[in-house]
């Protein structure tokens, strides 16, 4: 039996200021019907691209240089438009990352759905209706019969994705491509779209590749998985053998980044002042509340990490430290005494010994200074020091992070890779010589390796000069990986807190309990078996409903 | 529904707040004259009664606010006051009859006029701009729109007399196509008046046609990127579907804003076109009245171009926010 | 009136020529994808762009005069421009070459990325600024002497009416027009430039400090500017004019400083926008975020972390100012009411010389005279807009 799909030896270029440079080198990959192939890569790996090209489709400014794509033996990067118009949405679909922007906002979500039926020929709009109604019931949609009836803005983003599944089933397509379906949501609201999206691939037996950058999702979904590189194949094998046999060096440092963690550190004595404390703390946006009676301690030398979903209010927590949001209610110390509210009335030390670190370090750096001078400013404004030690210390701090100050202290931000900008933050906070500092979601723009690079340095940090950090975080992983005590927030309310190992052990609080579960684990099984054990209609957002 | 009733309520307040406040701002400006205003404007040799005249018009003899306020009053009933030009001609002749043209009596045929001339500019401009924009849109980076590029900016970035006097050397002198002065006058047949129309018209229709065509490329290319377009073509629909179906809906607001602004940006181009033209509009009788001081004309003048321009503005905030589904439905 | 039938019958020529095109290609390459998937309006381009060119080559090669012995003015405009535009094609052309090989190393990239509009902008920008300092040496006259000869006809032949003294001819009171459009660059470009400065000075000073600042000054600000903004410029400031003339009364350069002024304000309101949008899109950035708790004060905010980032935006925004208020003092001047005389200027001169392009078809030299004057008005705003549009495109970055 001939493959689905076929591609042979594809080259992909994209253009950049008038010359082409490459995307894809020589990619091959066969799917049979049926079949789920899972692409995985970090960003830039190309395998979008890839996705996209497996449809005879290119962007803007990106074209096909050599190679063959054959689905179903037709050469698609020869196939005329009309004849690759027949084939897109009846025969392939597509599943987009952000759903909220891929359905037209001007049309209902039914009138979508029922297009490619009605022009395809494949069935009349009011068989579509019905089938719409009956796949966003298989799809686990509430209010099904309703829903194809609302705009897409009238639809949570968790549902739309799902809705976008419906909406690329309503041709019965021999192949979907999934492209990174589940990137933009929450843990709980994730679990209940791989659920339903793999029930239906199952029930219709199409063939999908499955485009992520997360590991542990693509081993739930996929039979097979290849890995990219930078526009090269590295490996491609079937899910359990990747899983446990990875043979190329890559891959086996993909899987080892889920490894890492810090030994706990023993409990801090009861009587030690902690270096920041949070008593009580309520705020509000004008009128509306955002955090409730919130308090935590933070010793020296240790990390709490705050987890939450987003809307939880951990960032909010952090801007109350900092003084940028006042407090409502209750107070901040620090070392025993209590900060003034508004950053505006601390003084110079106050603001010195609490630093920041931001997510976004392509926000966080002046475009428009180099690093020197970046680094150098702190250095500057608070120690007082000037021209030669001014340098020496930038260097100093710059040998801190890892990065050689002879090549990096007059680059431009624009100049640098995400995982060396956001070194830049960490060395700009440093500089000040805190005794506390807030890293918020510090990894998460980050590709898992460059991540890894991070957390690994701010523990060297955290050891060397006894630092104290609060970690906002959404993603369990990290906190697994350098926390000390944990502190989990929803809608602006501390729900548990405690050390690291009591948190990650049972008993939990049922939202702790949920949060947890629904992290995607690398092994095959889990979404059976967690499906299998709380039921198909107890997780996600209906979980999160019954609790409250 | 509700709530898009109580946006656009709100809008129509705001703008005519714009208004009143902007008829202070006129009234203001209008009351930094001088104070030997009136015998200024009518020279060493004006009569007592002619110079008195003047002052009782401008009400100089009564304080700003009651100024102000019978101003606007009148103003609101259709009468806004009375022209110096007669009572100019009356000193010179040395006897003020005391009847004089209101600036009503001058304002209202030159504003049919200009309302002609606008919508002639309109009908040309807006299906060619948008249509060159559309296809410029689609066939991006190709000749076509390279050549369309450099073309409209050159239009955009001439003055509207030169562009005037080019159109008035091709087709009035060279070849004798259209006439070069827009003489109008009262009882002409409705092709007569769109004949003498004509050049004027084209004139103002190459400088908004090219702002107009920019803005829908620069709108529709926005547009085409955005994933749901994407999602369109992936789902194999053709060409002409993706833009009647997909695009269109979403490219009212911004086509209607870039109209909407394109005529309010008529209304100052169409001051220097009626100079060049001599066409009898509300433009000319602004710019003369500049020159000869007529304040109650100046002043009736600016109002009326202020509030088409604010109604203008307002119109396309109104209907963009009818456009927006996501306003249209609430949650 | 046969033009219709004619401009219809022409118009399906082209189409049935693009469908020709398309088809002959199809089978003459074995459909190849280029002709395969070419769609109808993109063969009905080329068809209508071969005719135009064709149409304009042999209409180049017209003679100049007609069997009667008058000129073809037509012939001769149009030769004129073809001229022109080859000129300013090769000069554009070679600036840049220059530009590539001579300069720094910051310089020499630029012009390598620059497309030929571009450099073709920045060299009228040059010849522009050079003419304006230097008028006083480059003019042959003052631009206020005032000679026996009046109404001299351009082209400084005797035997048509001109005068080698005068190769542009003289005014009804007997001024060198050449030496007054010489310096109607110094004066009208001088004082727009004037003009635009003081307006981003005002307007993006009060912009960054809106924007930094926010609260009640942010809101009175831009209600203000708002309510300005709702009075369309030109016609405000033919109003503000009207006054100022009042107050001026004889003091004629008064009048001028007062139009500085007047524009400057209108001006600023939109510059004030601009400045407060992109001050507003840069405090939000983390980095102010972090400087703020860093405890570092408003000037060093200002000038140290948010004007650097905002030059790019500000500088494309002050080409396009430049150009409005150019086009906005030309066109005052043009009817009447803004630089005043004895000051030369190119709107002015339009406004006095306009009546001559009736005399096209008998002498064009004579015609172009008011299209002259008007052209250079229109030269610099083309030139700068290049500039700005490469600029403008260069700062979106790839997103067309």
């Amino acid at each position: 039996m001939s493959a689905l799909v076929e591609i042979r030896d594809l080259w992909i270029e994209g253009r950049s200021d008038e010359t082409w440079s490459p995307i894809i080198n020589g990619a091959s990959l066969s799917l049979n019907k049926g079949e789920v192939l899972g692409l995985i890569g970090e960003s830039g790996a190309g395998k979008s691209t890839l996705g996209l090209a497996a449809m005879g489709f290119t962007r803007d400014g990106v074209r096909i240089s050599k190679g063959t794509v054959l689905f179903d033996g037709v050469d698609l990067t020869l196939a005329s438009a009309s004849k690759k118009r027949e084939l897109l949405g009846k025969r392939i679909a597509y599943v987009a990352q952000s759903a909220a922007a891929s359905f037209n906002p001007a049309h209902k979500l039914m009138d979508q759905h029922t297009e490619g039926p009605v022009q395809h020929g494949v069935m009349s709009r009011a068989e579509s209706v019905k089938d719409g109604i009956e796949l966003y019931r298989r799809l686990r949609l509430p209010n099904p019969e309703e829903i194809g009836f609302r705009y897409p803005h009238q639809v949570s983003g968790g549902q739309l994705q799902r809705a976008m599944t419906a909406m690329a089933m309503s041709c019965r397509p021999d192949l979907i491509i999934f492209d990174e379906p589940t990137t933009a949501l929450d843990v709980t609201t994730q679990i209940e779209v791989l659920a339903s999206i793999r029930d239906i691939v199952e029930q219709f037996d199409t063939a999908a590749i499955y485009i992520t950058h997360d590991l542990a999702v693509v081993a739930q979904m996929a039979d097979r998985i290849k890995v990219l590189l930078k526009g090269d194949e590295v490996e491609d094998a079937d899910t359990r053998t990747m899983l446990t046999h990875p043979k190329e060096d890559y891959t086996k440092s993909l899987w080892a980044v889920r490894a890492f963690e810090r030994p706990q550190k023993p409990a801090v004595h009861t009587s030690a002042t902690p270096v920041l404390s949070v008593q009580n703390v309520s705020a509000a946006y004008g009128k509306i509340a955002v955090l409730h009676d919130v308090s935590f301690d933070i010793h020296q030398g240790r990390t709490v990490a705050v987890v939450g979903e987003s809307g939880s209010g951990k960032s909010t927590t952090a801007r109350c430290i900092t003084g940028l949001l006042p407090p409502s209610q209750g107070v901040i110390q620090f070392d025993g005494q209590s900060l003034p509210a508004n950053y505006k009335q601390r003084n110079k030390d106050q603001l010195r010994q609490a630093q920041m670190i931001y997510q976004m370090a392509d926000t966080a750096l002046n475009p428009r200074k180099t690093v020197g001078e970046i680094i150098g400013r702190p250095v500057q404004f608070y120690m007082g020091l000037s021209g030669k030690q001014k340098r020496r210390r930038v260097e100093e701090l710059l040998d801190e992070i890892e990065m050689p100050a002879a090549q990096y202290i007059d680059r431009l931000p624009s100049e640098l890779s995400g995982g060396q900008k956001q070194r830049i933050g960490i060395a700009r906070a440093l500089a000040a010589e805190p005794k506390f500092i807030i890293c918020d979601e510090v990894t998460s723009a980050l590709d898992q390796l460059v991540a890894e690079g991070i957390l690994k340095l701010l523990a060297r940090l955290q050891d060397d000069l006894k630092l104290s950090y609060m970690f906002i975080t959404h993603d369990l992983a990290t906190v697994k990986a350098i926390a000390d005590e944990v502190v989990v927030m929803k809608d602006g309310e501390v729900v548990e807190q405690g050390p690291k190992q009591d948190m990650f052990a049972p008993p939990h609080h049922p939202y702790t309990d949920l949060l947890l579960s629904s992290v995607p684990e690398m092994d095959p099984d889990w979404l059976t078996n967690l499906l299998n054990e709380r039921g198909v209609d107890n997780i996600g957002d209906a979980a999160v409903d019954k609790m409250s | 529904m509700q709530s898009v009733i109580r946006i656009i309520l709100q809008r129509l307040g705001l703008g005519l707040l714009t208004l009143f406040v902007v008829s202070i701002v006129i009234f203001t400006a209008v009351n930094m004259l001088p104070g030997d205003f009136a015998q200024a404007i009518l020279g060493q040799g004006a009569t007592p009664a002619a110079v008195e005249s003047i002052r009782r018009d401008l009400g100089l003899d009564q304080p700003p606010i009651t100024r102000y306020i019978q101003w606007l009053s009148g103003a609101l009933q259709g009468d806004l006051g009375n022209s110096f030009a007669q009572a100019n001609f009356a000193s010179f002749v040395g006897a003020d009859s005391g009847v004089r043209t209101t600036v009503a009596q001058q304002i209202a045929p030159r504003f049919e006029n200009t309302m002609f001339l606008a919508a002639v500019t309109a009908c040309i401009a807006v299906p060619v701009s948008l249509v060159l924009g559309i296809l410029a849109a689609l066939f991006r980076n190709s000749v076509f729109d390279r050549a369309t590029n450099v073309t409209t900016l050159t239009s955009i970035s001439s003055p509207e007399f030169f562009l005037a006097y080019v159109l008035i050397l091709f087709l009035a002198v060279l070849n004798p196509v259209l006439p070069s002065l827009s003489n109008i006058y009262d009882g002409m047949s409705f092709g007569e008046r769109l004949e003498k129309t004509l050049l004027p018209a084209l004139t103002l229709t190459l400088v908004v046609t090219a702002h107009m065509m920019r803005m829908t490329r620069a709108a529709i290319i926005n547009l085409l990127a955005s994933p749901y377009i994407e999602m369109a073509r992936l789902k194999g629909m053709s060409p002409m579907r993706v833009i009647v179906k997909h695009a269109l809906p979403n490219a009212l607001a911004p086509i209607i804003n870039v109209i909407a602004l394109n005529l309010a940006y008529l209304i100052t181009g169409v001051v220097v076109v009626e100079v060049v033209f001599v066409y009898p509009g509300i433009g000319q009788l602004f710019v003369d009245s500049v020159k000869i001081r007529d304040i109650p004309v100046v002043q009736a003048c600016c109002l009326i171009f202020a509030a088409a321009y604010i109604l203008l503005n307002l119109t396309a905030d109104i209907l963009s926010i009818l456009s927006n589904p996501r306003l249209r439905h609430p949650k | 009136m046969s033009t219709l039938p004619t401009l219809m019958l022409l118009l399906l020529g082209v189409a049935a020529g693009g469908w020709v095109l398309r088809f002959a290609g199809q089978k003459a390459t074995g459909n190849a994808p280029v002709f395969r998937d070419m769609p109808f309006a993109v063969a009905f381009g080329y068809i209508l762009g071969a005719g135009l060119l064709a149409f304009s080559v042999w209409y180049y090669f017209q003679p100049t005069l007609t069997e009667a012995g008058t000129p073809n003015a037509g012939v001769v405009f149009f030769r004129w421009a073809v001229q022109f535009f080859i000129v300013a094609t090769i000069a554009a052309f070679l600036f840049r070459a220059l530009g590539r090989t001579v300069g720094t190393q910051f310089s020499k990239k630029m012009f390598r990325q620059m497309p030929l509009t571009a450099s073709f902008g920045v060299l009228v920008v040059i010849v522009y600024a050079f003419t304006a300092i230097f008028a006083a040496w480059l003019a042959p006259h003052g631009q206020e002497a005032i000679f026996a000869k009046v109404n001299v006809l351009p082209g400084g032949n005797a035997a048509t009416g001109g005068d080698p003294l005068h190769p542009l001819g003289t005014d009804q009171i007997g001024r060198d027009l050449l030496s007054r459009l010489i310096y109607g660059a110094q004066n009208t470009v001088g004082i727009a430039f004037v003009t635009t400065c003081l307006a981003f000075f005002l307007g993006g000073s009060l912009g960054f400090l809106a924007a930094t600042l926010q609260g009640w000054l942010d809101q009175v600000l831009s209600r203000a500017v708002d309510v300005l903004m709702a009075i369309p410029s030109l016609i405000f400031a033919l109003l503000l004019m009207t006054i100022a003339s009042a107050w001026a009364g004889s003091e004629r350069w008064l009048l001028t400083v007062y139009m500085i002024l007047i524009i400057a304000v209108i001006d600023s309101t939109r510059v004030f926008r601009l400045a407060r949008a992109v001050g507003l899109n840069i405090v939000v950035m983390d980095y102010i975020e972090a400087a703020k708790l860093r405890g570092e004060g408003m000037t060093y905010l200002i000038f140290k972390e948010i004007l650097p980032n905002a030059t790019a935006p500000l500088l494309a925004e002050f080409g396009l100012r430049f150009c409005f208020v150019f086009l906005t003092i030309a066109s005052l001047s043009f009817l009447g009411v803004g630089i005043q005389p004895p000051l030369a200027d190119w709107g002015t001169m339009v406004r006095d010389s306009a009546q001559f392009i009736n005399f096209a078809a008998f002498s064009p030299l004579t015609a172009a005279l008011p299209l002259l004057a008007a052209g250079a008005i229109a030269l610099l705003t083309v030139g700068v807009n290049f500039v700005v549009d490469w600029m403008l495109h260069r700062s979106s970055g790839l997103k067309e």
